[in-house]
């Protein structure tokens, strides 16, 4: 049987204002979906809201893993069921050494019974492995040793955030704008990373505004989100034409989502 | 209990049966301490309207619950010290109850001159050696009534005397340890003659988990020219100890001093530490790591203090505080006329673990000279809620995460303590302690 990663009717607040109306959206594992939208349609708290964020409040709907209700899960039990979320903009932890945070990090998404305290990754093992998904990735093997996320360039935020979701093996990966901010060629590295590290062995969700991060990870699905509401689902040819031609016809074809949607951006305007 | 005091406390009658059991003692060093007994019995205890206490309340605290040690205590069995994992030593010295219980010095180091262990019995045995660098009042017998209580009725205390010349790679260790309402008035003497090298790891610890008890001490750090002192004091009493304590170093021309200060026990702790450089070229470099929960309050008072042309102090103190506890750092530093070039940093960090707690942080600078570089900073924050939601979507739970995000915090001054068993000690002692954040500071999914 076949996993699968299934969000219905998902309302979502955020300080009391409703973001998410009513989200549907099943993704089985081995899956390429990409999910585009203007600024402000709610992409970004979708993929908050599946990992746990705490500020996101669900008010309605359900999330579960192969049938099993996740919702009173924290984001650590979810990220130990198998769901992975590269961040938009990765928090930094001064102090942390990559290595060490992923050493961690690993053992317990690996051993999800694992008890606080018990024994980590052997060492040699876990520096083995770190070194071949570095290689892999074209990381200098220098960045284990940093702090994590400290000081680094925004490109070398987001291939950290690949190499984690390398080491961490997901089922689902959600994918977080991992293209803003990067130049054409570091895009097109980081859509080649996606699709080595093994793609089609997970279910992916691609949130992100161009096609360029698409290039090796041709979706399945392309979602459009607009107002909160998933409106409009198609191939890949939907994804081109988002990219190409903007979202004039998707909010032609969705007054009332469209409404919501300039509502929002306006809130969001003079706050 | 096996404490054997004398019954009626701090009394003058106390302290002539004290000097008394110390008959063996050199009579300069008697005279020292009728001197400062004199002082003691003449002088207040700090008020709050004085500038150095108003922060620290000490009107709880009663001199005459406790009572000076008269005759050496037999020693329970003592846990082993957290800095000596996985360490080869050059000399251990264990006192209970300000009385040395067993001191050894490998027989290497006694052959080079190096004297280490109890200085109650060194003192007597090296009198002449010794008399100058206590004339040298390195800590000020009377800068209050706690000093002139140590310098008075001091015992048990220790003693590295590295000659001239002489490196030791073994780092040697002292623990000094406290019953339940025991009391632990030592004194550290350290003395690098010219060129000598040495490393030395201190701590302190509380035989019973919850048991009083009163420190009132001294740590003398004399490095000469061209010697190198790194030396490292952990103090781990238990949450009901009062602490206070007088530390001052002295560090000559070209020598080097790294300092390193773990506070994680008391109950209160009043701790004046100072640097004094006194010869050109100096370096000195002060760590602290505190630890704080319940309700203690720990209270420091720094100073580097520049006498000499080109030398450099550089003062990190890091804490972590968790309920409703306390710390207050005042950091000086002093740059005198002559120390042209000084370049002089001071930095304190505190991260709040609990939304009751509270660190008051104070730097301050005292500058003569009209070529320096003195730099100070202070930051206090709580854990940022976001790094503990990006590390929980790795997989750690939020206590490991909070572990993580405090552990980082501490690494900044971790990274400039070069011995290995020292980080380990303070990383694991500290890891031991994190506990979750309140509900209050930390909102929970509401799935």
């Amino acid at each position: 049987m076949s996993e699968t990663l299934k969000i219905t009717d998902l309302h979502v607040a955020v300080e009391g204002k409703p973001i998410l109306r009513g989200v549907n959206l099943t993704i089985n594992r081995g899956e390429t979906h990409a999910l585009m939208g203007p600024n402000g349609s709610g992409k970004s708290t979708l993929g908050n809201a599946i990992m746990g964020h705490p500020s996101y409040d669900v008010t309605g709907g359900t999330i579960e893993i192969n049938g099993q209700d996740i919702m009173e899960w924290d984001a650590s039990e979810r990220a130990r069921a198998g769901i992975f979320m590269a961040f938009q903009r990765p928090m930094s932890i001064p102090g942390v050494k990559m290595a060490d945070f992923l050493r961690h990090a690993a053992t317990n998404v690996r051993n999800p019974e694992r008890k606080e305290g018990e024994d980590l990754i052997p060492m040699r093992e876990f520096r083995k492995e770190l070194k071949e998904k570095m290689s892999q990735l074209r990381m200098d093997v220098e960045f284990a040793r940093r702090y994590v996320n400290d000081g680094f360039s925004g490109g070398e935020m987001k291939r950290a955030e690949i190499l984690q979701m390398a080491m961490l093996r997901p089922k689902f990966a959600i994918l977080d704008e991992t293209d803003s901010g990067l130049d054409v060629d570091a895009v097109k590295l980081a859509s080649q990373s996606i699709a080595e590290i093994g793609g089609a062995e997970m279910g992916i969700l691609i949130i992100t505004h161009h096609d360029k991060l698409l290039d090796y990870n041709a979706p399945d699905f392309t979602h459009v989100m607009l107002g909160g509401k998933i409106v409009e689902t198609g191939g890949v040819e939907l994804a081109q034409e988002l990219y190409t031609q903007g979202y004039d016809r998707i909010r032609a074809a969705y007054p009332e989502e469209a409404a919501l949607e300039e509502e929002l951006a306006e809130e969001t305007a003079t706050a | 209990m096996t404490t054997a005091t004398a019954a009626n406390g701090f009394t003058d009658a106390a302290f002539e049966s004290f000097l008394e059991t110390r008959s063996a003692e050199p009579d300069w060093l008697t005279t020292i301490r009728r001197e400062a007994w004199q002082a003691f019995s003449e002088m207040d205890w700090p008020a709050r309207n004085d500038e150095e206490w108003m922060r620290t309340d000490i009107r709880m605290f009663h001199l005459d619950k406790f009572a000076l040690p008269t005759e050496p205590a037999t020693a329970p069995e003592l846990a082993p010290g957290l800095l000596t994992h996985d360490v080869e030593l050059g000399g251990t010295l264990v006192s209970y109850n300000s009385s040395a219980t067993e001191d050894s010095l490998i027989g290497e180091l006694a052959s080079k001159g190096v004297l280490f262990g109890s200085l109650d019995r060194l003192v007597v045995e090296h009198g002449d050696l010794l008399r100058p660098f206590f004339e040298r009042q390195v800590v000020n017998r009377t800068h209050d009534k706690f000093a002139a209580l140590h310098a008075a009725c001091w015992s048990g205390g220790t003693l590295l005397y590295v000659p001239k010349g002489v490196a030791i790679s073994q780092p040697l260790h002292g623990m000094s340890a406290m019953g339940d309402s025991g009391v632990d008035l030592s004194k550290t003497l350290v003395i690098l003659e010219e060129g000598a090298e040495a490393t030395m790891l201190s701590e302190t610890a509380s035989t019973s988990p919850n048991g009083g008890g009163l420190h009132c001490g001294s740590i003398e750090l004399i490095v000469e020219p061209e010697a190198h002192l790194r030396y490292v004091n952990l103090q781990n009493w238990s949450t009901s100890v009062w602490h206070f304590a007088h530390q001052r170093a002295t560090v000559d021309r070209n020598a080097s001093l790294q300092w390193t200060i773990g506070a994680l026990g008391s109950k209160l702790a009043k701790v004046n530490q100072q640097v004094a450089l006194t010869g050109p070229d100096a370096n000195a470099q002060v760590n602290g790591v505190m630890f704080t929960e319940g309700r203690q309050h720990l209270s420091y008072n720094t100073h580097q203090h520049h006498m000499a042309p080109y030398c450099r102090s550089d003062l990190l103190y890091k804490s972590a505080l968790q309920d409703r506890s306390r710390t207050v750092w005042r950091g000086m530093i002093k740059v005198d006329l002559a120390a042209q070039r000084t370049d002089a940093y001071q930095r304190n960090d505190n991260l709040m673990l609990a939304p009751t707690a509270r660190a008051d942080s104070i730097p301050g600078l005292e500058i003569e000279a009209d070529d320096v570089r003195c730099t100070h900073g202070s930051t206090s924050g709580r854990v940022d809620e976001p790094q503990v939601f990006y590390a929980m979507s790795r997989g750690y739970t939020r206590t490991e995460a909070i572990r993580l995000i405090v552990a980082g915090f501490f690494q900044q001054v971790f990274d400039r303590i070069t011995i290995e068993s020292v980080r380990n000690a303070l990383g694991d002692a500290i890891a031991s302690r994190v506990q979750d954040l309140d509900q209050q500071a930390a909102p929970e999914v509401q799935g």
